[in-house]
C-alpha cells in the first residue's frame, strides 16, 4: 500500500486544533454564568486531540504530549474530591464553595470561585476517561495484529 | 459537627482515588489498602456511636437548607447498615490478596474496591431520590468493573447479562423519579414524604409506588425478577462474589424498605399484600434453585434469594416487630453471606473444583474451614444461639400477630430446606474417607483465607448470642422506621 500525502489534512489540523483548544478553553472559563463548563470543555479539548492523534498518529502524538491519560483520570478525581473537603477545614458543610473578587492585571476585577476548582477536576476527568478510552480502543487494534 | 456523617463516603472515595495511581505497585497498594479499610472501619465505628448516642446526623451538603440542597442523612439505620458494610469490606481486604490473581489486582481491583464501598455507603445514606440514583450507578459502575476483571469467558458471558439487567433497571429508576417529579415537584424524599399525603389522585401515586418496587425488586433480586442473579455472582473471584452477595442486593431491600416506610406508605392493603405474596414465592423458589444445583458456590448464591424474601416479608407484614425481624435479619444476612462466599471461595480453591460430585473427606486436611463452614451453615438456617435465628423468630412473630399464616409456614419451610441445601455440602464434600489432598501446597494459602471469614462468622455469632444488647437498638429503629413523621421534621426542621 503507497503511503497517502494527507498535507491538507495536517495543516489543517494545525490549525484547526488550535481554534478548538482555544475554544474549549473559552467554555471552561465560561461556564459559571454561560452555557460551558468542565463537561463540555473537557469533551472538546479531547476533540482537539483525537484529532491531532488523527493526523499526525500515535508514535509522533506520544513525543509531542507525553502524557499518560490513564493518570488523568485520579488527578481529576481528587481535584474535584478535595475542593469539596476543603470545606471541612473551615468548620463549612461537605461541598460549600465559596467566592471573592479579585484585582487581576489585565481583566480588571474578577470574580473567582472554588467552583472553578471543581470543574477543572471534572475537565481533566472527563479529558482522561474520553482519552483512555480512544486510545485503548485505537491500540487494541494494533496488538492484535502484532505490531 | 454534621460533616462527621458525610465521611463515610468521603474516605472511601478518596482513598480510591489514591490508590488508583500506583496500580503496578502491587505490595504498596494492598498494605495500603489494608491500612485504609481499618482507619475507615474506625471512623464509621466511631459515627455509629456518636449516633447511637446523640441521635441522627443531618448535614446540609454545600450550606443549601432541606428541601434545595442535597441531603446526607444518617439516621441509626442507616449508620448500622455503613458500620456492617465496613466491617464486611475490612474483611473481603484481607481476604483479596491470597484470591486475587496478579493481573487482577494490577488493573485497579483496590480502586474499583473502594469506589464500591462508597457508592453503597451513599445509598445507605442519602436523603434524595435523584441522588440514590447516582450512588447506585457509583456502585453498579464500580460492579462491573470488578465482575469483568480478570476477563475469563465465563466472566465476559454474565457480565453482559449482569450489565444489561441494570441498565434496564436504572433506566427504569430515572423514568420512575420523572413520574414522581411530575406529581410532587420535588425529589427530597422527606418533601416527598410530605407531599404525598396532600395530592388527590392517590391512584398515581400508587402506580409510582409499584414502579419503584419494581426497580427495587430487580437490584434485591425479588421473585419474578431474580433469574439474573445466581450466575453472574458466582463467575467474578470468590471475594468480589462475596461483595456482591453481602452488599448489592441489600441495597435493594434497604431502598424497599426506605421507600415503602417514608414515602409510599398510603396504600398499604394493595402495596403490602402484594409484598408477602412475592416474599413467599421469592423464598421457595430461591431454595428450590439452591436445591437444584451440585456447584456449591451457586447453592450460596441461590440461598440469596430467600434471604431477600425473609427481609421483604417483614416490610410486607409491616408491623414494629416484623420491622425490627427485618433490619435484624439484615445487617446479619449481609454478614453471613459475606462469610459464606468467603468459605465456599476457599472450598472451591483447595478442593480445585467447585462440583460437589468431584470432592469429598476435605475435613482431614482442612478441619478449621469444615468446622467454620458448619457453624456458618446452622446460622444462614436460624438455629437458636446464632442469629439467624432471632432476625426469623421477630419475622415469624410479627406474621403471627398478623395472621399471616401462609408465610409463616412458607417460611419454616424454606428455613428447613436452606438447612438441607447447605448442610448437603458439608457432608458430600468435608465427610468421606480420607483421601490424598489434591493440592497440598494450597494449604498455607488457605489457612490465611481462612481468618477474615472467621472474624465474620464471629461477627455473627455475636450478633445472635449477644441479641440482648443489639435488640433495644433494633427495636428503636424499628419504632423510628414506623414514625416517618420524626425523619420529615429532623430533615425539614419544622
Amino acid at each position: 500500500m503507497t503511503r497517502t500525502n494527507d498535507i491538507i489534512l495536517r495543516t489543517t489540523t494545525t490549525l484547526i486544533a488550535f481554534i478548538l483548544l482555544g475554544f474549549s478553553a473559552y467554555l471552561f472559563f465560561a461556564g459559571h454564568n454561560a452555557p460551558g463548563g468542565g463537561f463540555i470543555g473537557g469533551l472538546m479539548t479531547s476533540a482537539a486531540i483525537v484529532l491531532m492523534y488523527m493526523a499526525y498518529g500515535i508514535k509522533s502524538m506520544e513525543k509531542i504530549l507525553p502524557i499518560n491519560f490513564r493518570h488523568v483520570i485520579p488527578v481529576g478525581l481528587l481535584i474535584a474530591a478535595l475542593t469539596g473537603v476543603g470545606g471541612l477545614l473551615f468548620d463549612q458543610p461537605f461541598l460549600t464553595q465559596t467566592f471573592a473578587y479579585f484585582q487581576l492585571p489585565i481583566l480588571g476585577k474578577t470574580e473567582l470561585a472554588t467552583a472553578l476548582l471543581f470543574d477543572l477536576g471534572v475537565y481533566l476527568a472527563v479529558v482522561g476517561v474520553t482519552m483512555t478510552i480512544i486510545l485503548t480502543i485505537a491500540n487494541d487494534r494494533g496488538e492484535e495484529e502484532g505490531v | 459537627m454534621s460533616n462527621l456523617i458525610a465521611l463515610p463516603i468521603i474516605l472511601p472515595l478518596i482513598f480510591g482515588i489514591l490508590v488508583a495511581f500506583i496500580p503496578k505497585k502491587r505490595k504498596l497498594s494492598r498494605t495500603l489498602s489494608q491500612v485504609f479499610t481499618i482507619i475507615q472501619l474506625l471512623v464509621v465505628g466511631y459515627v455509629f456511636l456518636h449516633v447511637l448516642q446523640n441521635g441522627p446526623l443531618i448535614l446540609e451538603t454545600g450550606g443549601w437548607a432541606a428541601p434545595y440542597g442535597i441531603i446526607i442523612v444518617g439516621d441509626l439505620l442507616a449508620i448500622t447498615l455503613v458500620l456492617t458494610t465496613n466491617i464486611i469490606a475490612a474483611a473481603a481486604i484481607f481476604y483479596a490478596p491470597q484470591s486475587l490473581s496478579k493481573q487482577q489486582e494490577e488493573f485497579y481491583f483496590y480502586s474499583f474496591f473502594f469506589l464500591l464501598i462508597a457508592g453503597v455507603s451513599g445509598a445507605f445514606m442519602t436523603g434524595d431520590l435523584f441522588n440514590l440514583f447516582v450512588f447506585f450507578e457509583v456502585l453498579l459502575m464500580a460492579s462491573y468493573g470488578l465482575i469483568v476483571l480478570g476477563n475469563g469467558k465465563v466472566q465476559l458471558r454474565e457480565s453482559i447479562k449482569y450489565v444489561l439487567i441494570n441498565l434496564f433497571s436504572s433506566m427504569l429508576f430515572v423514568t420512575t423519579i420523572a413520574f414522581l417529579y411530575s406529581v410532587v415537584g420535588t425529589v427530597n424524599m422527606a418533601q416527598i414524604a410530605v407531599r404525598v399525603q396532600e395530592v388527590e389522585q392517590q391512584g398515581i401515586l400508587t402506580t409510582i409506588g409499584i414502579m419503584f418496587f419494581f426497580v427495587f425488586a430487580t437490584k434485591a433480586a425479588v421473585f419474578p425478577l431474580y433469574y439474573w442473579l445466581p450466575r453472574p455472582y458466582i463467575s467474578p473471584n470468590p471475594v468480589v462474589s462475596a461483595l456482591f452477595g453481602a452488599l448489592l442486593t441489600k441495597v435493594g431491600i434497604y431502598s424497599i424498605l426506605r421507600t415503602f416506610t417514608l414515602m409510599f406508605n398510603q396504600d398499604v392493603q394493595l402495596t403490602h399484600t402484594l409484598f408477602i405474596y412475592l416474599a413467599a414465592f421469592t423464598m421457595l423458589f430461591g431454595v428450590i434453585g439452591a436445591m437444584s444445583t451440585n456447584n456449591i458456590k451457586l447453592v450460596v448464591a441461590y440461598n440469596i434469594i430467600p434471604a431477600v424474601g425473609f427481609m421483604l416479608m417483614g416490610i410486607g407484614i409491616f408491623t414494629e416487630t416484623s420491622i425490627s425481624g427485618t433490619i435484624y435479619y439484615l445487617v446479619h444476612d449481609m454478614i453471613i453471606k459475606a462469610a459464606l462466599f468467603l468459605l465456599v471461595g476457599i472450598i472451591a480453591y483447595v478442593a480445585g473444583t467447585s462440583d460437589l460430585r468431584k470432592m469429598g473427606g476435605l475435613i482431614h486436611h482442612y478441619p478449621v474451614l469444615g468446622w467454620f463452614f458448619f457453624v456458618a451453615s446452622l446460622v444462614l438456617a436460624g438455629i437458636p444461639p446464632f442469629s439467624g435465628f432471632i432476625g426469623k423468630l421477630l419475622l415469624l412473630q410479627g406474621g403471627l400477630a398478623q395472621d399471616e399464616i401462609m408465610i409463616v409456614i412458607v417460611a419454616l419451610l424454606s428455613s428447613l430446606l436452606i438447612l438441607f441445601s447447605m448442610i448437603r455440602i458439608f457432608i458430600r464434600g468435608f465427610w468421606g474417607e480420607k483421601t490424598e489432598n489434591p493440592h497440598p501446597e494450597r494449604k498455607p494459602a488457605a489457612s490465611k483465607m481462612v481468618w477474615p471469614a472467621g472474624v465474620l462468622l464471629a461477627m455473627s455469632i455475636t450478633l445472635g448470642i449477644g441479641a440482648e444488647w443489639f435488640y433495644p437498638t433494633i427495636s428503636n429503629i424499628s419504632e423510628y422506621i414506623m414514625d416517618p413523621q420524626i425523619y420529615i421534621d429532623s430533615v425539614l426542621k419544622e
